[in-house]
């Protein structure tokens, strides 16, 4: 039996306890009145007046949606030329601003606006008084950096819990496969996904709070969307509200996450069981179980990926995203197991674990990195190469505007598990194993903050106490969570029918 | 040198053969070589045998083969003719490498696959009219076949191979 050790326990409050405070700062930190809003932009305008910054900032703004402005970036000087222009005259700068802006989340750009854009027209052309176009681009700004906390606890909460349903797939496929050398683990990952109850519940939470219009993660939430006539009406998303609203979405993540629970909840039953069993009943038992469990879970699994990512960006789609979505947490949830595995093992705890079975697990990083590869860079290249404005805005505002974190978690999660982990032996030895695998966390936060931020907060994202402090807090309630749960029943199931195989398993 | 014995031990079991290379290991007689109908896992290992490394090789054919996709579509597209091609950017390779990514996947994959099957047939002295170095037609089927120099007391290497539990000890001379 494991016994949670104080200093670990004392970490998980810790880690809890700071993360609780960073997050009331950030909440208690956005700007509150559209004045705040005003010294902020202000204040970011005033820098720019001296060096690049404010340019940049602009530039980066009017950039934003336009997607005939891809082609358009990837000449600099024709781009800055323009971003010069914008600024010479305030007023209009807001204004291509703000167009630019609302067009993220309303109208795909249609072509004169694009144009009118580019080419810095005079005032009187546009119809929109200066004054008005400020108050709107101001506003916008505050929606913004007023989601910024909220985003910030979304992306930590959805990857938490996604990092766990990672390795409830991994640990369902386990069975269904009869794998001979996995079952030494089958504790540990269910020692992990032990979070799932606790992660849904304050993720559920979430998806609540953003119903009830306590935030504005989701833009086709917001009142008035599908009401012709009103000033918010958005034709695209009134279209999609036969799918897209707020009950039947809700309903949805609410019957996915029952249905992963429970198949988490009975099939632990299940394990432990069999230990105190005299036959295999409750082994076959597991085995159906799991296999009708991951054909619902690849149906919820690709839903859940359109309904809690996707829809961020309605106005935006693209088929493969489910898949996308399911290989960046399925590395991940490996790289959990693997883990935790390796900190239970140092601690003298897994008896029957050897480094093969660890060379298993990293062969799993390593391969299921390479598959997040593909997916990701066949979603990317398929519309980078077409370029059709209505879906090239995504890629647009993300190597625009997020250029570091989406091209480094390419290096993060491919070209650094790659370099690692190809080695046989390297696959062996723990300080790579893990040193590989924070890497990889790393890297799919990342890759979940790229999918997440350029929809709730666009170009005002930061890695500030407000990112920081969300990850912490999520982090120390896992390991507490986890590693309570593993002190809850043997780490070595006692009757599985490949117990004995899995602890001579040798590769 | 005009000939040299070396001692020919039939085996009809892996099990029985894994056995006995461990006890002439032991006895310090030296293995030529081991001849199998299929691998028998472990066997490398039981006779000492160097690790392979084939796997290194083909990581070096494999950065060859995405060096020389990167040199020819660089040249090709960017630096020889940069047309315009449907309004791709072909004003440097990054820009328009998303394009080039299924090339320089492919010839990696090539070059690392064909080159390190070549080495391995070179490596293994295999090629089409090789003449076959068979000691025994049995091998390929059934049998497994220890060769091992004789050295020192001839009789007593036989006794010892009748006690490994070999079907059938001979001694031949080799040219």
């Amino acid at each position: 039996m494991y016994t949670f050790s104080q200093r670990l326990k004392t970490s998980a409050f810790i880690l809890i306890a700071l993360g609780l405070v960073g997050i009331v700062y950030g909440f208690l930190s956005t700007p509150k009145t559209i004045e705040d809003v005003e010294k902020i932009v202000a204040a970011a305008h005033h820098e720019g007046h001296g060096g690049h910054g404010g340019h940049a900032t602009a530039a980066s703004h009017d950039t934003h949606a336009t997607p005939n402005h891809e082609a358009h970036a990837a000449k600099p000087e024709a781009h800055q030329e323009a971003t010069h222009k914008t600024e010479d005259a305030h007023a209009v700068s807001h204004d291509t601003t703000h167009l630019a802006a609302t067009d993220s989340i309303a109208q795909p750009v249609a072509p004169e606006t694009a144009k009118k854009t580019l080419s810095v027209v005079p005032k009187k052309e546009k119809h929109i008084d200066p004054a008005v176009a400020h108050k709107e681009h101001i506003e916008h700004v505050m929606h913004q950096l007023q989601n910024k906390p909220w985003a910030a606890l979304y992306v930590a909460c959805i990857f938490f819990l996604l990092v766990t349903m990672g390795a409830l797939a991994f640990y369902a496929i386990q069975q269904v496969a009869q794998a001979g050398w996995s079952p030494v683990l089958f504790r540990v990952m269910q020692g992990i996904t032990a979070y799932l109850p606790v992660g849904s519940i304050i993720f559920f939470g979430l998806l609540l709070a953003s119903g009830l219009h306590m935030n504005h993660l989701f833009t086709w939430m917001e009142d008035g969307v599908t009401k012709p006539g009103s000033p918010n009406y958005d034709a695209l998303i009134d279209g999609k509200s036969g799918y897209l609203n707020f009950g039947f979405w809700i309903i949805r993540a609410a019957i996915f996450l029952l249905g992963w629970n429970l198949y988490r909840y009975f099939s632990r039953k299940n394990c432990l069981a069999q230990d105190e069993a005299s036959d295999d009943a409750y082994y076959k038992k597991n085995f159906k179980l799991s296999a009708t469990f991951l054909v619902f879970f690849i149906v919820s699994e690709s839903i859940m990926a359109w309904d809690w990512i996707m829809s961020l960006d309605p106005h935006w789609f693209s088929t493969l995203f489910g898949w996308y979505v399911f290989a960046s947490f399925f590395v991940s949830g490996i790289t959990t197991i693997s883990m935790v595995t390796l900190y239970l093992k140092s601690k003298g705890y897994l008896e029957y674990v050897n480094s093969s079975h660890i060379h298993d697990l990293s062969k799993f990083m390593f391969g299921i990195s390479v598959f997040w590869t593909y997916l990701w860079f066949s979603q990317f290249m398929l519309i980078w190469y077409a370029n059709i404005p209505e879906e090239v805005t995504y890629f647009v505002t993300r190597i625009n505007d997020y250029t570091l974190p989406f091209w480094g978690a390419v290096g993060l999660n491919f070209v650094f598990p790659f370099l690692t982990l190809i080695n046989t032996d390297f696959k062996r030895v723990a300080p790579i194993v893990v040193t590989a695998g924070v890497v990889i966390l790393f890297g799919h936060y990342i890759d979940f903050f790229n999918m997440i931020m350029p929809a709730t907060v666009g170009d005002q994202w930061f890695i500030g106490v407000s990112e920081i402090s969300s990850v912490l807090f999520f982090l120390g309630l896992f390991i507490l969570v986890v590693f309570n749960a593993l002190t809850k029943a043997p780490l070595t199931p006692k009757r599985n029918p490949f117990m004995e195989e899995s602890k001579h398993f040798h590769y | 040198m005009s000939s040299t014995k070396v001692i020919y031990a039939l085996y009809n079991d892996d099990d029985v053969l894994m056995d006995a290379v461990k006890q002439t290991r032991k006895a310090h007689h030296h293995i030529e070589e081991v001849f199998t109908p299929f691998p028998v896992h472990g066997l490398d290992k039981a006779m000492g045998l160097a690790p392979t490394r084939l796997a290194i090789c083909a990581f070096i054919y494999g950065c060859i083969g995405i060096s020389v996709a990167t040199w020819m579509m660089w040249n090709i597209m960017i630096n020889d003719w940069p047309q315009d091609i449907g309004g791709k950017p072909s004003f440097s390779y990054l820009q328009n490498m998303p394009a080039f990514v299924p090339v320089m996947f492919e010839m990696t994959v090539f070059f690392a696959a064909h080159l390190m099957v070549i080495t391995f047939y070179m490596r293994s002295r295999l090629w089409p009219f090789k003449k076959a170095e068979n000691p025994d037609v049995r091998t390929t089927d059934d049998h497994f076949l220890m060769e091992v120099s004789v050295s020192g007391d001839e009789e007593a290497m036989i006794a010892f191979f009748k006690n490994t539990g070999a079907v059938e000890v001979k001694v031949i001379e080799k040219h």
